[in-house]
């Protein structure tokens, strides 16, 4: 089913926003990829991935406050929503179930 | 970093315009922001040149399709619509769909008239081209031609592709690096090709071997070498088919003819309808055709004698003008009897065999361009009918939207948004027509194949038709939507809303000036059309000269059939089937050849005397029903009647004889006695004079059998009864007969096929135009609808208001009658001329299509103008 397919990246830009959280937006999302990940992302890119996931239903947005540093202009600031939050944790779980699941040999 | 650059750096100019661009509008404050901040913040931590250059990796990634729409989430943040640039266009589409539904009557009378227009000219299109683009399939189109001569005799030149054999040699030897290829064939023939019990009559050539390669013919099996071989022959791959099914055909043995035998050697692919050769369905070698026939070998040192087709492929450094230039006085050069003929041999290339194939005297006259050029010309004014239409319509309903105009711009529009919207109504309007009229042809082209003889497929993946489709229905909308477009959208709307705005006087000439077009057209196609089909009725009423009911003829293509027939006689007599039977040399209604040298008592020494000769039996008189005007016909009783003839009216009045009967005529050194006169048979064309002809008792010139069946027996007992007896006297071949009435009847296909599509393009240039004015009649009646009220109420009568609605229309159909009427005489007096037997263009046909023009456009004016008057005044008074 569409919207339950949460791709690597769109995973990356979800768990930014959470981060962010109450400051989440374009540029912030992109700076904390990039001190997250140590490469650079495209503001296209990430833009793309919001607007999926807020398609999906994962995040929501809304106008924010005006910032003295956007020149008094205001910025859309992304929140995670419920289910984003069960699609992540839900991701986590699976990498862990599998983590456990790995026999100690495999590493020789 | 550099210290010296000021605090706040900016982005890349052309970066920020082309995000400001294409960006979707509800998006572009957010986003800009976020590339402001992350420009400034790189600026500071990674230097000016690589935040530049991040920036511009960021616009380019942005730009994205999902990025660029308008926001299909909605958010109530947005006060206002940030229209993109296609909202306008759809809003534009919306007010004109709304407009033609609302204007039901006139959006379907503007669409039926002008798809049907479409449909027409695109039809007419697909001929021409279909036309124009005749052999075309072979490769070496461009440097194929055939040789042709003109030759003199009494003074009036003939052209004929047919030449004598020694030409080819001739050619051979002194010009042999003019050409490529040179191929002599025969004309195209029935032959019977007979496999097993598979027994076939088919159509084909004999030809020299270089002809296949000429003519690019493609092989399917097997190689078209094999015409070296006078033992082998080539197949189409549709006769390959209906002989062998799918077996390999190479190399089996065919029997033509019931008498030798070919190797299959190749099969090629068959060749379209739309070229010269379509009929040739197999190929055998030209040296077989010499070894054969007796008078091929004996025509091989004759330069007398053309009977022969001659093609060439010129050499690539060399063109058809130069090598006619060298070619021309060839004959005269070797044949010294022929020069007082002044034979002048000339190539006639093979992209105008198809369209420029006539000569009268000696120069090129019309032939078929002329009907390329008449349909041409029919199509494109049955397409400016429906324009005109068009135009009326609109420009009739401009002056109820002159308010709409008015409001538009009092509450704000510019000038250039109204003529936006009057132009894509119109568009919207042509591209409608177009659609149906793609379907109508979708379903027109098979019967249309049919009636103009055929085989056009629609191009639809030829990007350039549909790139000329749509480009020429775009122009169509243009201009038909031209006039609201610039003119109603000037108006002053102060002016149009205080209601100042009157139509001056002459507001409607333009609208009146284009009805009268439109008919003029019209009556002149309708008048035309009558005139042609009464052409043909005329011929057709010709006396024939002959009994052509019941009459059938059998071609004697085996030798079983020539040899001595008493037994084949006595079997058909023993059937009771038939009541005569006769041979001959031509089939009933054609001379198939003629002779010069006849010579009669006070003939001029420098007259050529040439007939057409036809060789019968006794009983040939009596089997077709001659009708003799003096004279007797051929009897057993007198032996002398071998040398006697009978000769047609035509041949008396070309001899100027004072007494036939008993004359004397010489002819090949022996002297002929006149026995009999009949009356003229139609020969040939039934349009043209008749050929003076000679008939004379030659058995052994013989190639038709003819067979008057018997009466009291019907068409299919008395087949039924012959086809036995045929089959055992000409077990190789399959009974196949033609009647006389059919062969006949096919004179006429060439002229009937005219009367037809003119039938056609005239009703429906008629329904066009009074689909018009059908459409303006009921606009003016809804007009006038108040009008009509308050007379009804002071007491007008029906027929009153009904005279009165009618009256401008009728006035405007009698002014084009009178218009039409010199046109068409001019135009139809001169089509006549090309015939000799040619009706009179006689008032009735005028006065005719006139009063014909006149009750259509009552009729229809009518329905509108009475369905007016009859309105109850209560109605069309009570709103307001």
């Amino acid at each position: 089913m569409k919207g339950t397919y949460l791709g690597e990246f769109e995973e990356v830009v979800l768990l930014a926003v959470a981060i962010r959280t109450k400051d989440a937006y374009g540029a912030s999302v992109v700076n904390e990829i990039e001190l997250q990940m140590g490469r650079s992302v495209n503001l296209g890119a990430v833009h793309t991935a919001l607007h999926r996931l807020e398609e999906k239903g994962l995040v929501t947005s809304q106008m924010g406050g005006v910032t003295a540093e956007r020149g008094g202009r205001s910025k859309r600031l992304y929140v995670v929503t419920i289910t984003g939050l069960k699609a992540i944790e839900e991701i986590r779980q699976l990498r862990n179930q599998m983590w456990d699941t790995i026999p100690k040999i495999a590493w020789s | 970093m550099n210290s010296s650059q000021p605090n706040r750096e900016n982005p890349p100019r052309m970066a920020t315009k082309l995000f400001h661009w294409f960006c979707a509008a509800h998006l572009l404050n957010e986003m800009e922001d976020d590339l402001d901040e992350l420009f400034q913040q790189r600026v500071r931590t990674v230097g000016i040149h690589r935040a530049r250059w991040r920036y511009v990796q960021d616009v380019v990634s942005l730009l994205r399709p999902s990025l660029m729409r308008p926001s299909p989430i909605k958010s109530k943040e947005n006060q206002y619509s940030n229209p993109s640039h296609t909202d306008t266009l759809h809003n534009y589409f919306k007010i004109a769909w709304r407009i033609l539904v609302k204007n039901g009557t006139f959006s379907t009378v503007n669409i039926m008239g002008l798809s049907v227009g479409m449909t027409t000219a695109i039809l007419i299109g697909l001929w021409i081209f279909d036309e124009m683009s005749y052999d075309k399939y072979h490769q070496n189109y461009e440097r194929i031609a055939r040789v042709m001569q003109h030759q003199t005799y009494n003074g009036s030149t003939s052209t004929t592709p047919a030449t004598p054999l020694p030409m080819r040699a001739a050619l051979q030897n002194e010009y042999a690096s003019e050409f490529s290829h040179i191929a002599l064939s025969s004309w195209t023939e029935d032959h019977i090709l007979t496999y097993g019990t598979n027994k076939f009559t088919k159509k084909g050539n004999c030809v020299e071997p270089d002809f296949p390669f000429m003519m690019s013919l493609k092989m399917i099996k097997g190689v078209a070498t094999g015409l070296n071989n006078p033992n082998s022959m080539l197949l189409s791959e549709s006769v390959s088919k209906a002989l062998f099914g799918s077996d390999d055909p190479i190399n089996k043995i065919l029997k033509v003819d019931n008498k030798n035998y070919f190797k299959v050697t190749g099969v090629y692919e068959d060749l379209p309808y739309a070229t010269e050769f379509r009929d040739v369905s197999f190929l055998l070698p030209w040296k077989f055709f010499v070894e054969e026939e007796a008078w091929v070998k004996r025509s091989e040192t004759n330069w007398g004698n053309n009977s022969f087709l001659l093609l060439v492929q010129i050499a690539p450094n060399t063109s058809f003008e130069k090598v006619t230039a060298k070619i021309e006085g060839i004959k005269a050069r070797h044949a010294k009897e022929e020069a007082r003929f002044n034979p002048k041999a000339f190539l006639h290339p093979m992209s105008r065999w198809h369209l420029y194939s006539e000569w009268g005297n000696g120069r090129p006259v019309r032939g078929r361009i002329q009907f390329v050029w008449l349909f041409g010309i029919i199509g494109g004014f049955v397409l400016l009918l429906a324009c005109i239409n068009f135009m009326n319509l609109s420009t009739a309903q401009s002056q109820k939207r002159a308010k709409e105009v008015g409001i538009c711009k009092a509450i704000g529009s510019i000038r250039s948004q109204l003529i936006a919207q009057f132009f894509i109504e119109s568009l919207l309007l042509a591209m409608i027509s177009f659609t149906l009229s793609i379907i109508l042809i979708q379903g027109l082209l098979p019967w249309f194949n049919q009636i103009a003889d055929k085989k056009i497929n629609f191009p639809w993946h030829n990007e350039r038709s549909w790139a000329l489709g749509v480009g020429f229905t775009m122009l169509t909308g243009l201009l038909a939507g031209s006039y609201p477009a610039l003119y109603l959208s000037g108006f002053r709307p102060i002016k149009v809303l205080k209601g100042t705005c009157q139509a001056g006087r002459f507001a409607a000439l333009p609208r009146q000036v284009l009805v009268v077009v439109q008919f003029t057209v019209s009556i002149t196609l309708v008048v035309g059309t009558l005139i042609v089909l009464r052409q043909i009725q005329h011929a057709k009423n010709r006396p024939v000269g002959f009994d052509r009911s019941g009459l059938l003829s059998i071609a004697m293509n085996t030798p079983d059939l020539h040899r001595p027939d008493l037994a084949l006689r006595q079997d058909l007599m023993q059937t009771g089937a038939d009541l005569n039977i006769a041979k001959s040399s031509s089939p009933t209604s054609e001379v198939w050849s003629s002779d010069a040298s006849f010579s009669w008592p006070g003939k001029d020494p420098n007259q050529t005397g040439d007939f057409g000769t036809v060789g019968i039996t006794y009983e040939y008189g009596k089997t077709v029903g001659w009708q003799f005007k003096e004279g007797r016909d051929f009897s057993r009783n007198f032996s002398t009647d071998a040398m006697g003839i009978v000769i047609n009216e035509s041949a008396a009045k070309f001899m100027g004889l004072k007494k036939t009967v008993g004359t004397h005529i010489k002819w090949n050194g022996e002297q002929y006695t006149i026995i009999g006169l009949i009356q003229d048979v139609v020969t040939g064309s039934p349009f043209m004079p008749i050929q003076p002809t000679i008939f004379l008792l030659k058995e052994d010139w013989a190639y038709f059998f003819h067979i008057r069946l018997n009466p009291a027996l019907t068409v299919q007992q008395a087949l039924l009864k012959l086809e036995p007896v045929f089959k055992k006297h000409n077990p190789g071949s399959p009974f196949e007969y033609k009647f006389a009435s059919e062969e006949y009847d096919q004179k006429f296909h060439a002229e009937e096929r005219i009367g037809k599509l003119s039938t056609v393009f005239a009703s429906l240039a008629i329904f066009i135009s009074c689909l018009g004015l059908f459409g303006l009649a009921s606009f003016f009646a809804e007009q006038r609808q108040k009008e009509i009220g308050i007379r009804k109420v002071l007491g007008a009568s029906i027929v009153n208001l009904w005279q009165m609605l009618s009256k401008d229309f009728v006035v405007l159909v009698v002014i084009s009658c009178v218009l039409a009427i010199p046109i068409a005489y001019y135009l139809m007096h001169d089509w006549l001329q090309q015939y000799t037997y040619r009706t009179i263009v006689s008032w009735w046909i005028f006065a005719a299509a006139m009063s014909g023009a006149l009750l259509i456009t009552l009729v229809t004016v009518s329905f509108q103008a009475i369905k007016a008057a009859v309105l109850n005044p209560v109605k069309s008074l009570r709103n307001e």
